[in-house]
């Protein structure tokens, strides 16, 4: 018996696995560059929220039409996946369609449905390219968009097509091969879509089919094993993500903001009169930076929630400021996080350390966008993977006013009138009731 | 009117039912006062045992925690709630959504644990017990459009309260092309109420009264003292302020009950 492809394919599937494997190391390290926050409370209601909006897609089809066409792409991308458990399998031990002894009709069964899976998949995909290039939807085409993620976009499209059709090209010749009766293709599965493929195929010799089909069978591996480690560089990252991220998502109220544990600190000592304003400091540690002006000042699920963006545009399609034409787009705050963190990750790992001297404030998010945002909640609640752009926004404008004094002006007046009179206006507070005497 | 103050019901040995937190709004903007006042006859009407607490009233602190001023956030939150905490207040309603979201969300984990409700929550149940009736045919069959306000909807998932007590005025209610938590801000949150917008092409509260107009309301109703000026100053800028009331759910009502 001929092992050697039993060997390439167990080589080229170690090889695949090892680099993925790498990579994913390398994304945990870089979101454990983040600070710590406790997300352990609550768990069943984690797991409800996972179960919901990752797996259960609630969030996404909010919009019906994106909705419903990607809950097709993922239905078909998670089922179809069962007959790769198979094809590598096949692969190991030289068989070929090694389950349908074992499952009989049941075998059928399923092969028919990947096949009507894999045509979904391919409508939709394609649906899907010409809502980005024909219709050009806006949110696809915003500034943030330009070169690689746009790029990236099309380029999984494209995978996904290619896939499909080595998928349902190599069922078709498959059966044919099948009804030819060559040794090795036994009787199994049930061709629903293929069979409109084999006309193509017509007339081939059995050794010509033999060979395109062995070729399609083993694009269609290999083309999976690039998707597998294309998916680092790629927002494609969420299919992954989107479960761990939802999973630790912030469940407060979306109104309650953190409140800053070094500042309680402070504030007590400042406010207790019996407190000793000379003793020294009860905790040796140096005092904490306020808010965030690079990653490492983020904390890790924040660091988790830019990985994870799909990069789909929902947040700043529903952003008031970013529809009024501002600068802000809470997409691209969540782009910006992901490629310093990658940059900052990279930079770490060698001998060197961090060294170009940039960070996340100004040479990737500049302040006009910080400013902009009005803390509204539409992006966090458009989300489809519960991501929260607004709380990166806030620890970067915390940063500003209390790292660097370098708030706009009338928001410096705004809150010298609240520390002076107690109210955001130049009013006497002594004032406040006067509204009972007015008519 | 007389509105009795914490400190007085204090030396007289009562204590109110409820402390209705009235927010620097409501204080000083003479827009703003207005619903104060509206909201107090109402509670004066349905017999609600409430006091304020006046010059001992203080900023929540919401703007300054929204610029980034955690420090000064911090400030003003302990001491309100050494005030509150000394009258051992228990429940706070108020007719800023800003106010009811931080003394909500973010007092408790600063010592301040009170039931704190919206205006509209509690006009709501005041309704629904029978102590408020809203009679009278004053908005019979008008259009109304309810504006949400950010941290009232989105961000404390407070959608009905407002829609029921519009109901109950027999107006029609209809509903804006961004509603409920797909509701667009009106532009002042996020302490951009105290500063100029970053260049674009519109004004956030332009784009929102468009939307309102849309819809073609008699009145828009607002449950919100900074939406409500946000979308005054937008129904102006179209020049239709004197076509389109820009009113607070608690001046409807009053005005609905000739108080
Ligand atoms: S919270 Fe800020 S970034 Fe998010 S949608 Fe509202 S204005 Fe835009
Ligand atoms: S943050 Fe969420 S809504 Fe915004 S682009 Fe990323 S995945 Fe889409």
């Amino acid at each position: 018996m001929n092992l050697i492809p039993n060997v390439i394919f167990a080589v080229l599937l170690v090889v695949a696995v090892g680099i993925f494997t790498k990579n994913i190391r390398q994304i945990i390290a870089n979101i454990q560059l983040g600070k710590s926050t406790d997300r352990t409370d609550q768990k069943s209601a984690r797991w409800r929220n996972m179960a919901r909006i990752a797996l259960g897609q609630s969030k996404m089809v909010r919009r019906p039409v994106a909705g419903i066409l990607h809950v097709v792409v993922y239905l078909g991308f998670i089922l179809i996946n069962i007959e790769l458990l198979e094809i590598i399998v096949d692969g190991l031990l030289g068989t070929h369609r090694v389950f349908a002894p074992y499952l009989g009709s049941f075998y059928n069964f399923l092969i028919g449905s990947f096949e009507v899976l894999a045509f979904l998949v391919l409508v939709s995909v394609i649906v899907f390219w010409l809502r980005r290039n024909v219709l050009r939807i806006q949110r696809f085409w915003k500034a943030e968009m330009k070169g690689w993620p746009k790029l990236d976009a099309d380029l999984i499209l494209y995978f996904e097509i290619i896939l499909m059709g080595l998928f349902l090209s190599m069922n078709a010749t498959d059966a044919l091969l099948q009804q030819l009766g060559a040794v090795h293709y036994q009787q199994a599965g049930y061709f629903p879509v293929s069979q409109y493929l084999m006309p193509l195929f017509d007339n081939l010799s059995e050794s010509t089919l033999i060979v395109l089909e062995r070729t399609f069978w083993w694009s269609h591996i290999i083309g999976i094993f690039i998707f597998l480690n294309y998916l680092y560089y790629s927002k494609h990252l969420h299919i992954l993500l989107a479960f761990p991220n939802t999973f630790y998502a912030n469940l407060m109220p979306k109104g309650a903001f953190r409140n800053n544990a070094t500042v309680t600190q402070e504030v007590k000592l400042m406010l207790d009169p019996n407190a000793d304003p000379y003793a020294a400091p009860t905790t040796e540690a140096e005092p904490d930076k306020f808010g965030a002006s690079d990653v490492m000042d983020l904390n890790w699920v924040q660091l988790m929630n830019a990985y994870t963006c799909t990069e789909c545009g929902r947040c700043t399609s529903v952003c008031p400021a970013n529809q009024t034409g501002k600068k802000l787009s809470p997409r691209k705050i969540m782009m910006d996080t992901r490629d310093r963190l990658t940059e900052v990750g990279n930079q770490q790992r060698k001998k060197t350390g961090l060294s170009d001297g940039k960070q996340l404030l100004d040479d990737y998010i500049s302040r006009e966008e910080l400013w902009a945002c009005t803390s509204c909640n539409a992006c966090t609640e458009a989300c489809p993977v519960d991501i929260d752009p607004l709380s990166i926004i806030m620890d970067m404008r915390q940063y500003l006013v209390m790292e660097q004094s370098a708030a706009p002006s009338d928001l410096n007046a705004m809150m010298s009138n609240i520390e002076n009179n107690g109210a955001p206006w130049p009013f006497n507070n002594q004032d406040r009731l006067l509204w009972a005497q007015e008519n | 009117m007389v509105v009795p103050t914490l400190a007085e019901m204090n030396a007289r040995g009562e204590k109110p039912e409820v402390l209705f937190w009235v927010g620097c709004a409501g204080s000083f903007d003479d827009r703003a006062k207005k619903i104060t006042k509206a909201f107090v006859k109402i509670l004066q009407k349905a017999e609600v045992s409430f006091a304020v607490l006046g010059t001992e009233e203080s900023c929540s602190g919401d703007p300054a925690k929204r610029a980034g001023n955690e420090f000064l956030f911090q400030m003003q939150a302990m001491s309100n709630i050494e005030v509150l905490n000394a009258y051992e207040v228990t429940q706070i309603v108020t007719t800023c959504p800003h106010c009811f979201n931080t003394l909500k969300n973010e007092y408790p984990e600063l010592g301040g644990n009170y039931q704190v409700m919206h205006h509209t929550q509690l006009l709501k149940k005041l309704v629904r017990a029978g102590k408020l009736r809203v009679e009278g045919d004053t908005f019979r069959g008008k259009r109304i459009t309810f504006h949400d306000p950010c941290y009232l909807g989105r961000a404390n998932s407070v959608y009905e309260a407002p829609r029921e007590l519009l109901k109950k005025l027999d107006a029609e209610l209809v509903e804006m092309r961004n509603c409920k938590s797909n509701g667009l801000c009106c532009g002042a949150g996020g302490a951009q109420m105290f500063k100029e917008p970053e260049a674009g092409n519109k004004d956030i509260n332009i784009e929102r009264t468009e939307q309102a107009l849309e819809v073609q309301p008699d009145i828009i109703a607002a449950a919100c003292p900074f939406c409500n000026t946000m979308m005054t100053d937008g129904v102006k800028n179209k020049e239709k302020e004197d076509l389109l009331p820009v009113k607070d759910i608690a001046e409807l009502i009053a005005e609905a009950e000739d108080l």
